[in-house]
C-alpha cells in the first residue's frame, strides 16, 4: 500500500528563530496588531510504501528522527494517511 | 616527509583552497578529497573545511554526513586519526555525530562576517596543542549558523573534561558559554566556527590562526 506522509518540523522551544521573529517584527507595520508566538518551520511531504498504516508510521517517524531533524534543536510531528483517500478503493 | 592533510570537498564546499593554502604555507602537503570517495590512503590529518556542503539543504551538514568519506573519516578518527571541522565543516561533524552539541541560528539574526578574537582554554587537543593556554588569537568568523548549542548535560560535561577548547573574547553569535571550539572524548576531532585557515598571514590581517593549523599538522 501507499502512503502520503507529511512531517512537520518546528525548531525546539529556546532555539532562535530569525525568521519568526523578523515577521512578527513586520506585522504591526503592515497593519496586523496583536499576533504572537510566530515561528516558521518546514514541512517534507512524500509517499511510502509499506504493507499497512503502522509499518508507514513507524518508517517514517524513524527517517524523521534520524534523517530530517536534528533532535539537538527541533521537534517534529509525522502524520500518515493512505494514499488512495480514506475509502481506499479506488480503481 | 610533509605530513599530508586531506582537506574535504563537498558539492558546495567553498574553503578548500584556503585551506590547502594554509596547509602548505606551514610545511604541510594539502591534498583535495571528494566526498564520494572513500580512500584516506597516505593521508595523516584530515580538514572539513567550510562552505555549503549539498547547499545547506535541510539543514547544514544533515546530507554530507551520508557521503562515503564521512565513513571513512569515522573510522579514520575511530583509529585516533586527527580530524578538524572548520565552519560548515563543524556543522558536518556534529550532524555525523562526531562531537556533541548542534549550530543554530546567530542569536542577533544576522550574518556575520568579521574578525574575533579566541580565548585558548586547552592545549589538549589536535588542533591547540602549540597553542598557550589564556593566549588570545584573532581568527575571523563567516557565518549565519553558528550558535553554538546543547543540552545542559551535555554542556557540564564538556566543561568537566575540558573539552571546551577555544572560547570567544565577545561572544558574537550567541554561543552557550562561549563557545568556539569543542573537541571530541579522544580529542583527535576538534570543530570550530571561526576560520583559522584565512589567519595564516600577516597580509590577511593576522596569522594568529598559523598555530592552530601547526598544532593540526604536529599531531598527525
Amino acid at each position: 500500500m501507499k502512503f502520503d506522509v507529511m512531517v512537520d518540523v518546528r525548531l525546539r522551544g529556546g532555539i532562535a528563530d530569525p525568521a519568526g521573529a523578523t515577521i512578527e517584527r513586520a506585522l504591526p507595520a503592515l497593519g496586523y496588531d496583536g499576533v504572537a508566538g510566530v515561528t516558521v518551520g518546514k514541512t517534507v511531504r512524500f509517499a511510502i510504501e509499506a504493507t499497512d498504516e503502522a509499518e508507514a508510521t513507524r518508517r517514517s517517524e524513524d527517517l524523521s528522527a534520524s534523517f530530517l531533524t536534528n533532535p539537538v534543536i527541533e521537534d517534529a510531528t509525522v502524520m500518515v494517511t493512505p494514499a488512495d483517500g480514506p475509502t481506499g478503493d479506488h480503481a | 616527509m610533509a605530513t599530508a592533510v586531506g582537506v574535504v570537498v563537498f558539492p558546495g564546499t567553498n574553503c578548500e583552497m584556503d585551506a590547502v593554502a594554509a596547509v602548505e604555507g606551514l610545511g604541510g602537503d594539502g591534498r583535495l578529497l571528494w566526498h564520494g570517495d572513500e580512500d584516506l590512503t597516505g593521508v595523516d590529518a584530515v580538514i572539513v573545511p567550510g562552505g555549503f556542503a549539498h547547499g545547506d539543504y535541510l539543514r547544514p551538514g544533515a546530507i554530507a554526513r551520508f557521503s562515503p568519506m564521512m565513513g571513512a573519516i569515522a573510522r579514520f578518527a575511530a583509529d585516533g586519526g586527527s580530524v578538524v571541522g572548520i565552519c560548515n565543516g563543524f556543522q558536518v561533524l556534529t550532524e555525523a555525530g562526531l562531537l556533541p552539541g548542534a549550530l543554530q541560528k546567530n542569536s542577533g539574526l544576522k550574518f556575520l562576517c568579521q574578525p574575533t578574537v579566541l580565548r585558548v582554554e586547552s592545549s589538549d587537543s589536535s588542533l591547540t596543542r602549540l597553542a598557550t593556554v589564556g593566549s588570545e588569537l584573532s581568527v575571523p568568523i563567516n557565518h549565519f549558523e553558528g550558535n553554538y548549542t546543547c543540552d545542559a548535560e551535555t554542556l557540564a560535561r564538556l566543561r568537566d573534561e575540558d573539552r571546551i577548547v577555544l572560547r570567544y573574547v565577545d561572544n558574537p553569535n550567541g554561543s552557550v558559554d562561549d563557545i568556539a571550539g569543542v573537541c571530541n572524548e579522544g580529542r583527535n576531532v576538534v570543530g570550530l566556527m571561526p576560520h583559522p585557515e584565512r589567519a595564516c598571514d600577516e597580509l590577511l590581517g593576522s596569522a594568529d590562526g598559523a598555530v592552530l593549523i601547526s598544532s593540526l599538522l604536529d599531531a598527525a
